[in-house]
């Protein structure tokens, strides 16, 4: 195992994610891709940090886990929000700013 | 061994990441969620770093599949939303895409790693010294999160 590999599977999962936040169609499943792409940018900061012996990578990825919690948490109630006043979470649907 | 977990973590890895862009049903694709989540933790063990495994899965997974799970039961879940949309330029945009990261990452393909990260004792200790203002700002940053995701959720707002 070395950290060149560990970055092509990140990197895969993270062209993945963005597939999926282009693709999907409803406002949960995109917040899921999303969530993908941020797991994906935390592993390679890890193998980075792991194949130079650096403790701070591992701050540093704590800290990324925290942010994508908090981001999650508002995402959602954004997602419940939109859901309950325009009775869908289908983003499509979502487009009174379209000209 | 190694090389042989680090193998079995990447197909897992990669068929969930997979399944949970593609599933039909959005449900399957937060359990497939869950699967990449916790096959990541698997790669933070095999990185000597099993703080980060054990946030990765008290936080990350545990707290945000029950988000999901339950954002998914209140909104309902969704009949015609789960189809995806124009997914071939989408996909031609992520391999394009892969295509420019890994090919920066070649740099780091040569030689085995210093490896060592562990001790969670030395992150709690950086954690507290070098990196306490950033800590604090954080704890800032989630008590935002917290009344900003009741506000938004407030039912008499709008109502």
């Amino acid at each position: 195992m070395t950290a060149g590999a560990l970055l092509l599977v990140a990197a895969a999962v993270f062209s993945i994610g963005l597939f999926g936040v282009l693709a999907r169609r409803h406002a949960i499943g995109v917040l899921v891709s999303i969530e993908l792409m941020f797991n994906a940018v935390n592993l390679a900061v890890a193998a980075i940090a792991w194949s130079r012996g650096l403790v701070a990578g591992v701050v540093l990825v704590l800290f990324g886990i925290a942010i994508t919690v908090a981001e999650i948490a508002i995402g959602l109630a954004l997602v419940l929000l939109a859901a309950r006043v325009r009775k869908t979470s289908v983003l499509d649907d979502l487009d009174t700013l379209r000209g | 061994m190694r090389d042989l977990a680090f193998y079995a973590l990447a197909v897992i890895l990669l068929a969930s990441a997979a399944a949970a862009v593609t599933a039909r049903s959005l449900f399957r694709a937060a359990f497939a969620l869950a699967a990449a989540l916790l096959a990541t933790a698997g790669f933070y063990l095999l990185l000597a770093a099993p703080l980060l495994a054990a946030v990765q899965i008290l936080l990350y997974t545990g707290g945000v599949l029950t988000l999901i799970v339950f954002a998914l039961v209140v909104t309902g879940a969704p009949a015609g939303g789960a189809a995806l949309r124009r997914p071939l330029p989408a996909a031609l945009l992520g391999v394009a895409v892969f295509a420019a990261l890994a090919s920066g990452t070649r740099g780091f393909g040569a030689g085995e790693a210093r490896g060592g990260l562990d001790s969670g004792a030395a992150v709690g200790t950086l954690l507290f010294t070098d990196y306490l203002v950033p800590f604090e700002l954080l704890s800032v940053l989630l008590l935002g999160a917290v009344f900003g995701a009741l506000l938004l959720a407030r039912k008499d707002r709008l109502e």
